[in-house]
């Protein structure tokens, strides 16, 4: 399951989170964002390094599938 | 407008280190095709925009149209507030990378290579496991153009090299996510780079103040995935705008990221070469990419079209081997460095910051602060020495 929550209205589409995914599960052009949930081991490091806190791990996607 | 069907090389990206490499391959005699999926080449600019003259006036004679200030010193200041100034062996300058990079891929254009922007590359072409061309979608057409040589000028993403099958992501402690604005209204000398060190303002790295002229400035910081796990680049900086300038106003805001790792163990595959951000080429310890990137291209778009013209597609190795001899080495030297450096706690910077202040101004060269930053550490105080005596 797909833990990573992206806020689309906040991506500046710079591409800093493609370029430490290990399983190249985001797909971005300049004005969309996607991650690919097949893909997607929810490692987190795209999240880490987001600049400006537009992917998140959502918690309560976790407590949801508790 | 018209894409043929065939290119002898393709480039995908326009930034300085893609433009470079289409004018280096066009210049062999080679058909040469940039695609830029971006509007418009220059924008958005990633970047703090500071280069020594050195830095680029080896691919493209600086013209003021592109320059927003010249730079002769910088100022570091120290998480106790401690500054100090230190003047540049070599002068640099502030540009506006919205007009360089249109300058330089100008220049590329005048060698002969074409260039489309909205041209999104998502995909390579094989002939027998060798890449032989790209997938582009252009105002919403999806196209396949054939080429000898794919040069991969993607940027930090570096997707291309992925696709054919290097080994492009970095660590994620290697990765700085930064995020810019520039300013106005903000006074600042238009002479001097001025760096902030400190673990509430920067930790492990520095916040730029670089500045544009006119009231100007380009602010910033890099922020390491480690750090990036509490708090994000963009947090750092607005704490620091609100508190050091209030009364700026933005004129721009964007994110990126900044590979700040030696560049790639392999940087070519049967019919592909990367270039640029996209091999990682960016100087580690300063996080400086234009210079380091047009060198990149220039090496690997000449390699690209000699490859060509000669019909050898295995030429391309060569590229590889150039690189290291040029930067490659030294940029490994200064990774050793940076992590030496960027350990230092407050004490040490305010320590070293005071005593540094006590050289007299014409004998503080970027040699002697490394000297002094090192003393403690003797085996990077060997490794710094290197990169000052060798070239």
């Amino acid at each position: 399951m797909l833990l990573i929550k992206i806020t689309p209205d906040k991506c500046d589409y710079c591409g800093t989170c493609v370029g430490v995914c290990p399983e190249d599960a985001i797909e971005l052009t300049d004005s969309t964002i996607d991650i690919d949930e097949d893909l997607c081991t929810n490692c987190s490091k795209c999240v880490w390094v987001c600049p400006i806190d537009v992917l998140i791990f959502d918690k309560n996607k976790l407590k949801d599938k508790e | 407008m018209k894409i043929d069907k065939e290119y002898d090389v393709v480039v995908v990206g326009a930034g300085p280190a893609g433009s470079i490499a289409a004018k280096f391959a066009a210049e062999k005699g080679v058909s040469v095709l940039v695609l830029e999926k971006d509007r418009e080449i220059g924008t958005p600019v990633r970047c703090g925009e500071a280069v020594s003259h050195e830095g680029i006036a080896e691919f493209i004679v600086p013209d003021e149209k592109f320059i927003s200030s010249h730079i002769d010193k910088f100022t570091l200041i120290s998480p106790d507030g401690t500054e100090v100034t230190i003047p540049l062996e070599q002068k640099g300058y502030m540009l506006n990378r919205q007009l360089f990079d249109k300058a330089v891929a100008e220049d590329a254009m005048h060698a002969g290579a074409k260039f489309i922007t909205n041209a999104y590359v998502h995909g390579l072409l094989f002939n027998d496991s060798i890449v032989s061309g790209v997938k582009v979608k252009y105002f919403g057409e999806e196209y396949e153009i054939k080429s000898k040589v794919v040069i991969a000028a993607d940027g930090v993403e570096s997707r291309v090299g992925r696709w054919a099958g290097l080994s492009t992501f970095v660590d994620f402690r290697e990765m700085e996510g930064a995020y810019q604005i520039v300013a106005a209204n903000v006074s600042v000398p238009t002479d001097t780079l001025i760096f902030y060190f400190g673990e509430n303002v920067a930790p492990e790295g520095y916040l730029w103040v670089f500045p544009k002229g006119e009231g100007k400035a380009n602010i910033g910081i890099g922020v390491s995935g480690e750090i990036g796990k509490t708090k994000s680049a963009y947090k750092y900086l607005n704490e620091f705008i609100d508190r050091k300038y209030p009364e700026a106003s933005m004129l721009s805001a964007v994110s990126g990221g900044v590979p700040c790792t030696p560049s790639l163990e392999k940087i070519f595959a049967p019919g592909i070469i990367l270039v640029g951000d996209a091999a990682r080429q960016v100087n580690p310890l300063s996080g400086g990419g234009i210079a380091s990137g047009m060198i990149g291209g220039s090496i690997g778009g000449g390699v690209a079209g000699e490859a060509v013209i000669e019909n050898r597609p295995d030429k391309l190795s060569e590229y590889q081997e150039r690189w290291e001899k040029r930067l490659g080495k030294r940029h490994r030297i200064f990774d050793k460095v940076k992590n030496g450096v960027y350990n230092f706690s407050d004490e040490q910077f305010n320590a070293l910051a005071k005593s540094f202040s006590k050289v007299p101004f014409e004998k503080r060269t970027l040699g002697n602060l490394f000297k002094k930053a090192l003393i403690n550490q003797p085996s990077l105080l060997i490794e710094a020495a290197k990169i000052f005596v060798m070239d």
